[in-house]
């Protein structure tokens, strides 16, 4: 048996807000039956656009119930701009914790809250974007990658608890964990060793051919890119393209990923610096 | 609150005779049964005995023919080596789609390791597909490896006509038989089964004691290798108290079996019959002729088996949704989807099952408790509706 706070078990056996709330002015519906879970999120707001009612429909587990109803509840009072900020997150602290196989529920919570106020904004439904991996679950390779940059997922065991991907016929688990290693800046190639003795030009072109081929593919999938501008000695001056320009965490980039691969793989001695 | 433990199918409760059976070989018989002396000889003896007393409960010809493994999932595994080492040649081997993970995921780890893996497919009531494991026994086959009963739905294969079919081919046959062992009589002296496994726990002996059951000229190399133990055949000492239970239970189910097929079976109708009644949109799983006496799987529609079961918990009551040993998984049970069982009913299926200790009252727990918990989450799902 699952171990459950006394929150979740309160909130699954004694639901707050069950139903579906009349000419609601936001519905979100999410999952499948063939998935194992689904809710159908409703909502009304009162004339300061506060949301004044919410009720929810869910098919699933104890977790899953539980947090529907916290959603329910965590919504009633605040406004749009304020609801939107709930994240899964939130919705699991609110039950003070899920176990961490059961995340995919509190998600399952958040996206029912963004797909109810696109629909009372008539924003256009979300397309699913990129190459389904986990077919059992309908999860794509974008889903996996954004999960595991934004939440830090870090094992094939996070993506399942987090997504559900993974989860049914096991198929996709060495998609998914490429999918992760590639997203962590890891390799899937076996490592090589790193060369000695290159003179000049065969160390210029075992730094193109490394980042061609070990470093690109990760920085892509994240929707960035790295140029290599020059090396002078021991420097290797590079250009960081796309998402990775204007990343926060790109000097993380480049040192943690960028100049690891290449010390691993070209020499232990190479500075890798921003152009 | 008594619980009302309807979950036999996953473990049973030690009997008080098998207790009381074990408890001198954790205090003054603690000979070592390898031991040259007779503080262990009589150990040793009690050993015999025990084996003397599975081989009765399976009718089999011999005492020899019964190893004493740790678990039936070991047992599984003694049995499909052997036969690999004794066709070291065949690269083919057959199972079903409903096999337990003990035997599933053991023939998915061999065919990574490049066998030819064949599994038969089973129709919407569990029932093996005959014609197409005929067609599938060749002469690269080593071994075909088919449950007797399935643990989810009860449902019992057809052994005999496997084992027939095997012989007449010269291919080994073994069946895992954890759940049927002690529910429904065996004879092996005229069955066609080479090996058969079976696990203490199932039938009121403890956790951590199985037994592999080898026809007399069967060949079989050690799984485990070490020691003398076991004729040679298993190396390690001896679980000697368990050894002695395993064999306290099998004498117990012999003399229990007659009650396992009526009164347990009548229980478990009532159950069945009494929530059908009661309950719309549900549905049993399971060959409904060929049957374990004491299982009950039935398919509530359009809600999930976690909830009821952790709602059912509210009373103490005590069941299963699919295997217990895959409940941590987010897909239905493959058995449930290997019978065509629809998503809107496999996710929401409750295994009820049974044993010797349950009571009539139980039931009426279950009958009264059950119909108002499916009620509730039902009115809670999206995809229900009364019309």
């Amino acid at each position: 048996m699952w171990d459950y706070t006394d929150k979740v078990r309160e909130h699954f056996l004694n639901p707050k807000n069950v139903g579906e709330v009349e000419n609601p002015d936001g519905i979100g519906e999410v999952g499948s039956i063939a998935c194992g879970d689904a809710l159908k999120l409703t909502f009304r707001l009162g004339e300061d656009k506060t949301i004044t009612e919410a009720k929810f429909k869910t098919f699933g587990c104890a977790s899953a119930i539980a947090s529907s109803s916290a959603l329910t509840e965590m919504i009633i009072g605040k406004t749009l701009e304020e609801a939107e900020k709930i994240s899964n997150e939130n919705i699991a602290e609110f039950l003070g914790g899920l176990p961490k196989e059961k995340i995919h529920c509190s998600v399952m919570g958040q996206e029912a809250l963004e797909k109810a106020i696109a629909y009372y904004r008539g924003e256009p439904e979300k397309v699913l974007e990129g190459e389904i991996i986990c077919h059992c679950f309908n999860v794509t390779d974008v889903d996996i990658q954004r999960a595991v940059k934004e939440k830090g997922l870090k094992t094939l065991e996070d993506v399942t608890g987090y997504l559900k991907a993974g989860g049914g016929c096991g198929n996709c688990h060495e998609e998914i964990s490429n999918i992760i290693k590639a997203s962590q800046g890891i390799s899937i190639m076996e490592p090589k060793k790193p060369a000695a003795g290159l003179t000049n030009l065969q160390k210029i072109r075992k730094i193109e051919e490394t980042l061609e081929v070990e470093i690109k593919p990760a920085l892509i999938r994240d929707g960035g890119n790295i140029e290599l501008v020059d090396v002078d000695g021991n420097r290797v001056l590079v250009r960081l393209q796309g998402a990775c320009a204007t990343c926060p965490r790109s000097r993380i980039t480049l040192k943690d990923h960028v100049e690891a691969r290449l010390r691993n793989l070209v020499a232990h001695d190479l500075v890798v610096e921003e152009a | 609150m008594t619980p009302v433990y309807l979950d036999n199918n996953a473990t049973t409760r030690v009997a008080d005779e098998v207790i009381e059976a074990m408890l001198p070989y954790f205090t003054e018989l603690y000979g070592n049964p390898s031991s040259m002396h007779t503080f262990g000889g009589q150990v040793a003896q009690k050993i015999q005995t025990a084996r003397q007393q599975v081989a009765s409960l399976l009718g089999a010809a011999s005492s020899d023919e019964i190893l004493f493994t740790s678990c039936g999932t070991e047992s599984d595994a003694a049995a499909v080596h052997a036969a690999l080492r004794a066709f070291p040649e065949r690269k083919h081997l057959i199972t079903s789609t409903v096999e337990h993970p003990a035997i599933k995921a053991l023939f998915e780890k061999l065919a990574k390791e490049g066998f030819r893996i064949t599994t038969i497919p089973v129709d919407t009531r569990g029932r093996l597909n005959m014609d197409l494991l005929e067609k599938s026994l060749d002469e690269d086959t080593a071994i075909v490896s088919m449950m007797w009963a399935n643990n989810e739905t009860g449902t019992l294969f057809p052994v005999e006509a496997i084992g027939k079919l095997c012989r007449e081919k010269g291919i080994l046959f073994h069946t895992d038989a954890v759940q049927a062992v002690g529910k429904i009589p065996m004879d092996l002296k005229t069955m066609p089964i080479d090996l058969l496994s079976l696990s203490g726990h199932k039938l009121h002996a403890p956790k951590g004691v199985g037994a592999l059951y080898i026809r007399k000229g069967t060949p079989f190399t050690p799984y485990i290798v070490g020691g003398h133990q076991e004729h040679g055949r298993r190396a390690g000492t001896e679980n000697v108290a368990s050894i002695i239970g395993l064999g306290r239970a099998c004498l117990m189910a012999e003399e229990k079996m007659a009650e396992e097929n009526t009164r347990v079976r009548a229980m478990r109708d009532r159950l069945e019959k009494e929530l059908l009644s009661r309950i719309p949109k549900c549905f049993v799983n399971g060959d409904l002729d060929a049957r374990l006496p004491n299982t009950c799987s039935i398919s509530f529609e359009y809600i999930e088996g976690e909830a009821i079961l952790l709602m059912m918990n509210q009373y103490g009551i005590c069941a299963s949704s699919g295997s217990a040993c895959t409940s941590g998984s987010l897909e239905p049970s493959h058995v449930l989807r290997a019978m065509g069982v629809p998503h809107t009913a496999a996710h929401g299926t409750i295994r009820f099952s049974l044993s010797i200790y349950n009571t009539e009252a139980e039931m009426d727990t279950v009958i009264e408790k059950l119909p108002p918990i499916v009620k509730r989450l039902r009115d809670m799902s999206p995809f229900w509706s009364d019309s």
